[in-house]
């Protein structure tokens, strides 16, 4: 009897204990998401108020004088992902393709290793690539050589992305293009390409949601302008390295704009990520 | 009626016959039309590809050439020497490699457990529903630009740390030489936590996706035996994702030791070795993001290339090694010679 209770004991003891390890980790992920609440909650807290009609519209006032807004940032920012976009797309595309079509050869080994090693690269360096190859034969920062330094982080994820959702495609349907006489290439992309289309437009739409936030490569390749600037070859300011200036500046009008500047980037970046998932779910 | 496809004769041209030599020479010109669209579609997706690995070892090449300046000077010195003295051209590493190891090893330290928690409880603990809807959550930790969390760490992580966290700490382990001397909001220890915040998602997303990976009939034979929840994670689930968890650290420390402007903001951006996490120091990735575009000299600049080679050479390294082992976990299912091993209680 008494053997029987020690072992009552004993479950009763596990079960605890797997209860108790198992609320451990319920608590980890409250942990977890509650920097989530409080980086979005001061963001909306600090940064509402200063988020008007102006902030979008206005330059930069001088040192010293308060107000301005972030106009030439936001414009800054468009045009550098676009710039990435017109060259982290096509060159993320093809490859992407090369590598769900010829997917055996020795090349598409090598692609498929050097893709995956860029996304492992830090943007940084990244940034330093643009400013050897752009920066220093150009001999000034210029918006395209952070549209470029954006774009060459867009590739890798552009292209392993492309490549999966290609491989989602059901080969009957590949087949069913070859069995009609169809050549190879106008299945990829008449038949293959355009099912999978959906999914490679979602992780085009995520790569430039992850470099429209990227501050680092940005420091030495567009640099930053607190004037109106559209050229191609002049430094260009952009929303990110804006709030990182502001932010550091001694400033408290600066810092002030920093926390507006954080909120409208923060919401263009979670707005695209959650437009593309919305999306993706309903297909 | 003649055959069409008897090849032999036309290729001979033996049988005289010009109608059917000239039908055929059309077919085959037609036949190799359509494959010109092919030639062109390998071809330019070709050169794409090409280009993708052009990148990265242009990228290499380009690092290597810049900064052969300061190898030439410094050699492997340059990886001890604790000396950064712009003004006198004199560059060492090693506070940068310094501030680097040890701000991960915080972000680490505070991050893994969490991961680990997160993980198991969206792959063994919460509903199908629940877990979708926390991990989606867990993912918008890492969608967050990283210049949004040096504001968040510059102006409420470091003052808050400095306030609340540092002063006990000092208290009751100020024995160690880590908690000692001022504290500052900017120092290794905001950098470390705000790393920590930011390698989470991506190690436990990958965590997540190596105890998915285990199959259900490991679960189902431990829970036949009488395990609890617990024992079951720990005889079945831990063990089998143990190299994909290995794989999902070493990532997120990929990701800790490359991330720059966030620590910039907050690592206070001193070149010096010091024991104590409540002053400011240095990162190999944060020095650049200061320094790049003031440096005046080119011994200067090559030194920072340096600093950036040193960054890429280690983050493709552990890139390599974490995706290797997460694919040998994740992929282990679908491999027919996979037996289970011995189970150990």
């Amino acid at each position: 009897m008494s053997q029987l209770l020690v072992v009552e004991g004993r479950n009763y003891y596990r079960k605890l204990k797997s209860e108790f390890v198992m609320a451990i980790t319920v608590g980890a992920t409250i942990l977890t998401l509650i920097p989530l609440f409080l980086v979005l909650g001061y963001l909306l807290s600090k940064g509402a108020t200063s988020v008007n009609l102006n902030f979008f519209i206005h330059m930069p006032k001088p040192v010293g004088q308060e107000g301005g807004g972030m106009a030439n940032a936001i414009v800054g920012t468009l045009e550098l992902v676009m710039i990435a976009t017109l060259i982290g797309v096509p060159i993320g595309i093809g490859s992407g393709l090369y590598l769900s079509e010829f997917k055996t050869t020795k090349l598409a080994v090598a692609v498929r290793f050097a893709a995956d090693v860029l996304t492992g690269v830090p943007s940084i360096v990244i940034g330093i690539f643009a400013y050897a190859i752009l920066v220093r034969p150009l001999h000034g920062f210029s918006a395209l050589s952070g549209g470029l330094a954006l774009g060459m982080i867009m590739i890798p994820l552009i292209t392993r992305n492309t490549e999966e959702m290609v491989a989602l495609v059901p080969h009957e349907l590949r087949e069913a293009a070859y069995a009609l006489g169809v050549t190879k290439w106008k299945t990829t992309l008449a038949v293959v390409t355009r099912t999978a289309m959906g999914g490679i437009a979602t992780g085009i739409i995520l790569a430039i949601a992850r470099v429209a936030g990227e501050t680092a490569p940005l420091l030495f390749t567009a640099f930053g302008n607190r004037f109106w600037s559209t050229s191609l070859f002049q430094p260009i300011a952009s929303l990110p390295v804006q709030v990182y200036t502001y932010a550091i500046s001694p400033f408290a009008d600066w810092q002030r704009q920093a926390w507006a500047g954080a909120l409208v980037l923060t919401t263009i970046v979670l707005a695209l990520e959650l437009g593309v998932r919305a999306l993706a779910r309903r297909h | 009626m003649k055959n069409d496809y008897a090849l032999p004769e036309f290729v001979n041209g033996s049988s005289g016959d010009l109608a059917f030599t000239q039908r055929m020479a059309a077919r085959t010109r037609e036949f190799q039309a359509r494959f010109v669209g092919d030639r062109v579609f390998y071809l330019s997706t070709l050169v794409f590809a090409v280009l993708v690995l052009a990148l990265l070892i242009g990228i290499a090449l380009a690092l290597i050439y810049d900064s052969r300046p300061s190898i030439a000077k410094f050699g492997l010195g340059f990886f001890i020497s604790t000396e950064w003295d712009p003004v006198n051209d004199e560059f060492g590493a090693l506070p940068f490699i310094y501030g680097t190891l040890v701000s991960s090893a915080i972000a680490l330290l505070i991050a893994v457990p969490l991961s680990l928690g997160v993980a198991l409880c969206l792959s063994e603990m919460a509903p199908k529903w629940l877990s979708s809807k926390l991990g989606f959550l867990v993912e918008l930790l890492a969608a967050i630009p990283s210049v949004i969390y040096g504001l968040w760490a510059v102006f409420v992580l470091g003052p808050w740390l400095r306030d609340h966290v540092m002063p006990p700490l000092a208290k009751y382990l100020g024995f160690l030489p880590f908690f000692q001397g001022p504290k500052l909001s900017v120092s290794l220890l905001t950098a470390g936590v705000i790393l920590a915040i930011m390698v989470i998602p991506y190690i436990s997303a990958v965590c997540t996706d190596v105890f998915r990976a285990v199959p259900d009939i490991q679960r189902e034979a431990a829970l036949a035996l009488g395990a609890t929840k617990w024992e079951m994670v720990r005889v079945a689930v831990m063990p089998y994702g143990f190299s994909g968890v290995v794989g999902a650290i070493i990532f997120g420390l990929g990701r800790a030791l490359g991330e720059t402007i966030a620590v910039a903001m907050v690592i206070g951006n001193r070149p010096e070795i010091s024991a104590s996490l409540f002053l400011p120091s240095s990162t190999l990735a944060s020095a650049i993001a200061n320094e790049f575009s003031e440096a005046t000299s080119d011994l200067y600049l090559s030194a920072l290339v340096e600093l950036g080679l040193v960054l890429m050479i280690v983050g493709m390294i552990l890139n390599v090694v974490a995706r290797a082992l997460v694919l040998g976990t994740t992929q282990r299912r679908f491999r027919s010679d996979f037996k289970p091993g011995p189970v150990k209680a």
